[in-house]
């Protein structure tokens, strides 16, 4: 009880006592975090895919490794954060319909399985049979048991694989935006709590999620690219910038859109927010996620890419844009890890009875303790690595067939 | 062992022969008259106590503001009678103190819920008006929580009650936070959703909820809003009624009466 009542200390006005617990804590900030790059990384993929961005060929299985490192960890920690995690497979089978929460299992499912699996063996198969008939050993084997007994390699199979791969990446798209849409609508839906509920909830996740995935999807390429001492492919991370900075643009108006919005309606929760944001919230929304994380990289990325002008605003030396873009990329991290905190940990600091303030005191140990979070957050590089290792995503990995070569 | 029957029915030995074989008979019969005893006792039981049925009942919960002195008896009643943990911060009832000065500001207070009543209030100058409002789950028709259990572990019974199933809660804390009035917690020995039932256990019986049973102004009424007989039907009859919250259209049943603008 003892941090409880730390916490009661620093109460500022009014809240209900049940309130004085905090009930999201960090990993249901992870949640969001790691879905959101999920959907993003995925979207980035299907650039290159349906809307066949060619620059950006050398990070498509990045991309789609990425999301399937990050998916695969992704319910991980709503798992951890159960009271009663042994009972979490009712939610399968018997969900309350009615339930927003009940249909995460059911929508995972679809884009673990239907989505990101099967777009990824069609992508791979034919790479398999080849890698599996010349290697020796164990990865002989895993990679024969990856091509999961389909080893024909004629022109129609490799055919019915691409549009097999196309058609399910046009299910993909849907899907991933179902995918964190649905996360945002778990917020949005939430009447009680005027700061998530807002029917841009699920939209504004969206394209901050879009903007995550293509800025982690940036910063991997450059740093597998420069660790394989190879060269990195500035059309390409011009091209993945220009992407970065359009997303970011749509991101910053729908939040801006919402800010607005709050204010100029001015309900009656308007005040205690107004509280929150100027006080609980001024570092995690003010300076990171607003300034730091969406301003700053928009004016680096609008200036130095070649967004809005041919060659950038400003001609800049390789070097230093890829540096930039990299700088870029890793602000606009922290800024969206800081909007899920926003939301989440901000969703909870005020009272319902709009009275009053509370805190958050996070653990270092403990099942929902920092250390779990970062552990979880770090989870998905190591799912990636041994992804890589088993799939290499890299263009000079890829084999050809015979005819081909 | 066969008995030799004794030639002389009046002989002393015939006369306790015929008394043994009384005896016997009535050792055989005494298990079947109790029995029949009991059968009796148990239709007479079970006259008295008619099988509940929940479709019969619905039940409220009316709060007469102006009649509340903040002693908080209800909050300790409540916390013994559903062994809501002792230590503070979790409660199924408690009851707010409203302090609004003539300059319109209002400062709200619950120290631990009330349950040991409040702090006197020094001076009454610059109070324009004071009052406590007891608070507890408003019972909605349109529950969010049972909206979002993503199991249906919090559920309505038929009489109108929302309650939660702890052998099914998985912690996921969602209904905490779709609860527009705190009214939820997480049990911290069972690690599941907990919140007022209306003392459930007692009302199918017959009897009030604690909090109404102690309140000793009669701040709380509680009773049935189908019979109109009904103490809370008369309650709501006499009271102009405002609820919890109505622009979130859960439809509160805690009725209160007097209540104040000021609260939320």
């Amino acid at each position: 009880m003892e941090p409880l009542g730390e916490v009661l200390k620093q109460v500022q006005g009014y809240i209900y006592p049940n309130e004085v617990e905090l009930h999201w804590s960090l990993l249901i900030v992870v949640y969001p975090y790691v879905t959101g790059l999920v959907a993003g990384a995925f979207i980035l993929a299907s650039l290159v895919r349906v809307f066949n961005v060619k620059e950006l060929q050398p990070t498509y299985r990045l991309s789609l490794l990425t999301a399937l490192g990050y998916l695969i960890v992704a319910p991980l920690p709503l798992l951890a954060h159960l009271a009663h995690p042994e009972r979490a497979f009712e939610i399968f089978l018997t969900p309350n319909v009615h339930s927003a929460m009940a249909m995460f299992g059911f929508v995972y499912a679809w884009y673990l399985m239907v989505v990101l699996l099967l777009e990824i063996w069609f992508d791979y198969r034919k790479d398999l049979v080849l890698w599996s008939a010349q290697e020796k050993g164990v990865r002989r084997w895993v990679h024969w048991i990856l091509t999961l007994g389909a080893t024909d390699l004629s022109s129609k199979a490799v055919r019915f694989d691409q549009s097999a791969g196309r058609f399910i990446t046009i299910i993909g798209i849907p899907s991933a935006f179902l995918l964190h849409g649905y996360v945002g609508f778990i917020f949005g839906s939430v009447k009680a709590n005027p700061w998530w509920s807002s029917v841009l909830m699920p939209i504004v996740f969206l394209f901050s999620a879009i903007v995550s995935g293509i800025a982690l999807v940036l910063l991997l390429y450059v740093i597998s690219t420069l660790l394989r001492s190879k060269v990195v492919d500035m059309l390409c991370l011009d091209k993945l910038a220009s992407f970065l900075f359009y997303a970011l643009v749509v991101d910053f108006s729908l939040e801006m859109l919402d800010f607005i919005h709050r204010l100029y309606e001015a309900e009656e929760s308007i005040g205690i927010l107004s509280q929150l944001v100027s006080s609980r919230l001024f570092l995690s929304l003010v300076i990171l996620q607003a300034l730091l994380g969406t301003i700053l990289p928009l004016l680096m990325l609008g200036i130095i890419s070649p967004a809005l002008r041919g060659r950038g605003s400003l001609k800049t030396p390789d070097e230093l844009r890829r540096l930039l873009y990299v700088a870029a990329a890793a602000l606009i991290q922290v800024g969206i890890f800081s909007t899920r905190w926003n939301v989440v940990i901000g969703g909870q600091l005020f009272s319902k009875s709009l009275r009053g303030l509370t805190v958050y005191k996070m653990q270092l140990l403990g099942i929902e303790g920092l250390i779990v979070a970062g552990f979880l957050l770090l989870l998905p590089l190591l799912l990636l690595l041994v992804l890589i290792v088993l799939l290499p995503p890299w263009p000079e990995a890829e084999a050809h067939l015979p005819e081909a070569a | 062992m066969e008995k030799p029957l004794s030639d002389n029915p009046g002989s002393q030995e015939a006369i306790c022969d015929s008394r043994r074989d009384f005896l016997h008979t009535c050792s055989l019969a005494a298990p079947l008259l109790l029995l029949a005893l009991q059968a009796k006792l148990v239709r007479a039981f079970a006259a008295s106590e008619p099988v509940y049925n929940p479709r019969e009942h619905r039940y409220g919960m009316g709060i007469d503001v102006s009649r509340c002195i903040g002693c908080g008896r209800c909050v300790d009643a409540c916390k013994n009678e559903n062994d809501v943990p002792r230590e503070p911060f979790y409660f199924r009832t408690w009851v707010e103190r409203y302090v609004i000065n003539s300059g319109g500001d209002t400062s709200v207070d619950s120290p631990n819920g009330g349950i040991s009543g409040f702090p006197a209030i020094t001076s009454e100058k610059g109070i324009l008006r004071t009052f406590f409002v007891p608070k507890l789950c408003n019972q909605c028709d349109d529950p969010p929580c049972v909206q979002v259990c993503p199991v249906g572990a919090t559920f309505a019974t038929e009489d109108g009650v929302v309650l939660v199933d702890r052998d099914y809660c998985i912690g996921c804390r969602y209904c905490v936070q779709a609860c527009p009035y705190g009214a939820r917690f997480i049990d911290p020995r069972s690690r599941t959703a907990d919140k007022c039932t209306f003392c459930y256990h007692r009302i199918t019986r017959g009897l009030l909820p604690a909090c109404v049973e102690v309140c000793p102004t009669g701040a709380r009424v509680f009773g049935d809003i189908k019979q109109r007989s009904s103490p809370l039907a008369r309650f709501t009859r006499f009271h102009k009624i405002h609820t919890l919250k109505p622009h979130m259209n859960t439809k509160p049943k805690v009725y209160y009466a007097d209540l104040d603008e000021e609260v939320r």
